[in-house]
């Protein structure tokens, strides 16, 4: 029996089996490429999207395990937390090679709705999943300072 | 940005008006320009009716920033804002889009995109000007120096319209031969701190097409089981477990012997399907030493006489046995892994003239283009080359056999040839198979007087090269050595009176490849290890003892003291620090840049080590996009810092150990606290910032932790007895 899951607010009956990795249908399938491939084993953060409203990494999740859930990825990820941290991020310039942002940005995301307020600490426990081969992250860290600025604001 | 669906509507723009104003250069190098409709012109630039404008970047970007700096270069000359340009990649085209650097080759590498398109890509830009002021003097009856474009608005002699309204004219026009120039004290966007990246609104919103997300009607993905030792080739294989699982296309093998190739609708089923294979290999010529023996053998090596001789300054030997003191230290480099964000894949398409597209993040299309057109059996010219954004490569994606595109064509062949074929990497294909930085062994002997100066250098290195048996060899290796194993030590800017080093290629079936900065990312952290105890020995500062032997006269040497200076100033060298912690400085002149880092490092009552700080001065001539710059330093150092602290490729009887990011650890966002970067203000010819500030960051590391109490020279650190935090 097809699973059915809502992504980005529509419903979606997939034609993938029930043990695929949600990462490999919104690619594959959905044809939803923003959501990337890095490791494929919960080590890297690229696959990161929002399921239920906090991130999670898609390479490990089973379509058959989430049926009826609500998926939200990089291409449609919104509010206010979420313009902060696209906002933020282009003042600083984040991305060089820009394969990991899709990831770093839902998770950031994820981490300002939690934690408006996130200290070095918080973004060193919360942002530590998500590997940046590009080394990006003295930005990242000084744009989600920045975000929680513009939230404050 | 999806760069082929820009590509198409321009094509069709043009077609509907066929008024399209384009610059570029003929075969010749001389500018050319025309309308869209001449089908060899092949442009830098691009304007349509609309005044759109386009940048045709001949430089991939894998990161670096090229397309930014590109765009920047046209946009200032033609006298628009950064944010009213689009870019779009280059085809391929060795002619016209080749790297000035490397002859009529198109290619990204050596950290040379902004440094050899610098007057090319400005004198194309200055060159549409030309024409569109001289379109709008014809219209309005004026002299065309009596106008000038200004955020897109010809304006003067009382008039003002958008440029737009010229492209028409502007394109029946001769192109100016020798286009002025803007005077760099008028520059507003080179040099400009303020500008943004052009690719920062795709990349933060999942648009940017990278050769990965590339999904083609009916294609199949391929995805390839390597050999488990270096060197091993397939003798059969059994693919009956993988009958009748979902998406399950087929399997064959690749003629090379190097590997099975397995089909399915999609990556994930593709993937599944490979681990029901079994196949029987043929061991006879793998590697099968494990990683410790590898390691005794280089060092063996460097104990041996060498097999080449790099520098041999008469009087060394006697030199070094009149030494008040010798120095002797032995180093070892692993293996390393490139580990791009983006594995490697590409796809490659049937084409109906009989030919093909390969979409890819593509490094280098002329080799790219070439290796496939020779596994196709068909003309070069019948291959064509998409680009898109690449998700890093750190010069993987360069390897002189662009094994991947190759394995694509095989694999595309063995399908049939009939559709799109796309293969795939995993993280694990990514961290075995190979094109390694090769490892290295060094060992050194620095003999000082009385004084603390030194009198002699003796250096004997042993790696595999990367060069032989390539097509580069003839331009790479001099006398049996490969320039790319010893870069930075016979050619130091050091002053160093005495020096011989000596050379032993290690022979190993395991391949290697340049990875970023290339043989410096070794041999800096040896000179800049050995310049540290020097300077100890002889009781004087680090950065003095430095600055004394780069007090001769050059360019070159100039650059470098002021790199360290601002690096010092920077970091406040000198000044004191809590208890705990230590400063290490190093610095390289490579890719015709200068950079200096000092690393602040900490230890706690556990012994655990952080670091605290980088501060980096570099020269790198103009910097175009200075905020890009910086970054490429930050990142730089952050890249070369997780392999220096925690990466090794490791082998167990010849299998790699290592498989994915949990034993291949990068380095996360609680390793580093900051990196602050200073630029030395220069109007010198830009030169490159990808490479040059990876290899002072491992020295400047080890120096720091040496203050503390550890000297490590055996490498990866938290291996070789470092904790870090
Ligand atoms: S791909 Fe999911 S964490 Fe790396
Ligand atoms: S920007 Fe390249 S991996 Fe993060």
């Amino acid at each position: 029996m097809a699973t059915t899951i809502t992504v980005n607010q529509t419903e979606r009956s997939l034609i993938s089996s029930e043990e695929t990795p949600l990462l490999w249908v919104l690619r594959d399938e959905l044809k939803l490429t923003g959501t990337k491939y890095g490791c494929g084993v919960a080590q890297c953060g690229a696959c990161t999207v929002m399921l239920d409203g906090q991130p999670v990494r898609s390479c490990q999740v089973a379509i058959g395990d989430i049926a009826g859930s609500d998926v939200t990825t990089i291409e449609a990820v919104s509010g206010v937390e979420a313009d902060a941290v696209r906002q933020a991020w282009v003042e600083m310039d984040v991305v060089q090679c820009g394969f990991c942002q899709s990831g770093q940005v839902v998770q950031a995301i994820g981490l300002l709705e939690l934690n408006p307020e996130p200290t070095d600490g918080d973004i060193d426990t919360y942002m530590g999943g998500n590997v940046c081969r590009c080394a990006t992250y003295v930005r990242v860290r000084k744009a989600i300072h920045r975000a929680a600025e513009i939230l404050a604001a | 940005m999806n760069t082929s669906t820009s590509r198409r509507n321009f094509l069709k723009g043009a077609a509907a008006t066929g008024a399209v104003l384009m610059v570029g250069v003929t075969p010749k190098g001389v500018l050319a320009a025309g309308h869209a409709g001449l089908a060899s012109l092949t442009p830098f630039v691009k304007i349509d009716e609309a005044g759109t404008v386009t940048a045709v970047l001949k430089h991939f970007d894998m990161g670096q920033g090229a397309s930014t700096g590109l765009a920047t270069l046209i946009a200032e000359e033609l006298g628009i804002s950064l944010d009213e340009i689009e870019i779009e990649f280059a085809p391929h085209n060795p002619q016209v889009y080749n790297n000035l650097f490397f002859g009529p080759v198109q290619g990204t590498g050596g950290s040379t995109a902004i440094a050899n398109s610098f007057m090319q890509y400005r004198q194309a830009g200055a060159a549409a000007r030309e024409m569109i002021k001289a379109a709008a003097a014809n219209a309005w009856g004026v002299a065309a120096s009596e106008l000038a474009i200004v955020d897109g608005v010809v304006t003067g002699a009382g008039q003002s319209a958008p440029m737009a309204e010229f492209v028409a004219a502007a394109a029946d026009l001769a192109v100016p031969e020798d286009p002025s120039l803007t005077d760099p004290k008028d520059f507003r966007l080179i040099g400009n701190p303020t500008t943004h990246r052009k690719d920062n609104a795709p990349k933060i919103t999942g648009q940017a097409q990278y050769a990965m997300d590339v999904h083609l009607d009916g294609q199949v993905v391929a995805v390839i089981k390597r050999p488990p030792k270096f060197g091993a080739t397939v003798v059969s294989f059994d693919a009956s477990a993988a009958e009748g699982m979902p998406g399950y296309k087929g399997a064959a093998a690749l003629p090379t012997g190097g590997g099975v190739v397995v089909y399915a609708d999609t990556t994930w089923q593709a993937f599944q399907a490979r681990e029901e294979l079994t196949v029987e290999w043929d061991f006879t010529n793998a590697e099968t030493r494990s990683s410790d023996q590898i390691r005794d053998d280089m060092l063996a090596m460097v104990n041996s006489e060498p097999e080449f001789v790099a520098r041999a300054d008469e009087g060394t030997d006697a030199a070094m046995a009149g030494a008040a003191q010798v120095i002797e230290k032995e180093f070892y480099f692993p293996y390393l892994a490139h580990a791009s964000m983006e594995v490697l894949n590409c796809t490659i398409r049937p084409d109906e003239d009989g030919g093909v597209t390969l979409f890819d993040g593509c490094q280098v299309p002329t080799l790219s283009a070439g290796a496939l057109a020779q596994v196709l059996q068909m003309p070069m010219e019948k291959v064509r080359v998409e680009t898109l954004w690449a998700g890093g490569s750190f010069g993987r994606r360069a390897t002189s056999e662009v094994d991947y595109n190759v394995e694509a064509g095989l694999a595309f062949l063995l399908d049939g040839g009939q559709r799109p074929v796309k293969l795939m990497w995993s993280r694990e294909d990514d961290t075995t198979g190979g094109y390694y930085r090769p490892a290295a062994a060094h060992k050194v002997r620095v003999g000082l007087d009385a004084n603390g100066r030194i009198v002699a250098w003796q250096h004997q290195l042993a790696t595999p090269s990367i060069f032989k048996g390539t097509f580069f060899a003839a331009t790479q290796v001099v006398d049996g050595v490969d320039r790319s194993s010893v870069e930075g030590v016979p050619d130091t800017l050091y002053d160093i009176p005495k020096m011989t080093m000596g050379v032993s290629d290690f022979q190993s079936p395991i391949t290697v490849a340049w990875l970023r900065s290339v043989g410096h990312n070794h041999t800096g952290y040896v000179m800049e290890t050995m310049m540290d105890l020097a300077a100890e020995a002889a009781g004087v500062d680090p950065l003095e003892y430095r600055l004394s032997y780069l007090s001769g006269e050059g360019e070159e040497r100039a650059r470098m003291r002021e790199a360290f200076q601002l690096a010092a100033d920077t970091a406040g060298w000198g000044t004191p620090l809590p208890d705990g912690h230590a400063r290490g400085i190093a610095g390289m002149f490579c890719f015709n840049t200068a950079v200096a880092q000092v690393a602040e490092v900490s230890k706690d009552e556990d012994g655990y080590v952080q670091i605290e700080k980088f501060s980096a001065g570099v020269d790198v001539g103009l910097a175009v996009n200075p905020d890009v710059v910086e970054a490429q330093v930050q990142g730089g150092i952050g890249f070369a810092l997780g392999f220096i602290m925690r990466d090794g490729i490791g082998f167990d009887e010849g299998e790699v150990i290592q498989s994915n990011f949990h034993d291949y650890e990068p380095l996360r966002v609680w390793d580093i606290k900051d990196i602050e970067v200073a630029i030395v203000p220069s109007a010198a010819p830009p030169s490159g910032i990808a490479e040059p500030p990876v290899p002072p960051a491992g020295p400047a590391l080890a120096n720091a932790i040496a203050a503390l109490g550890t000297r490590v020279t055996m490498l990866p650190m938290a291996e070789n007895g470092v904790d870090f935090v």
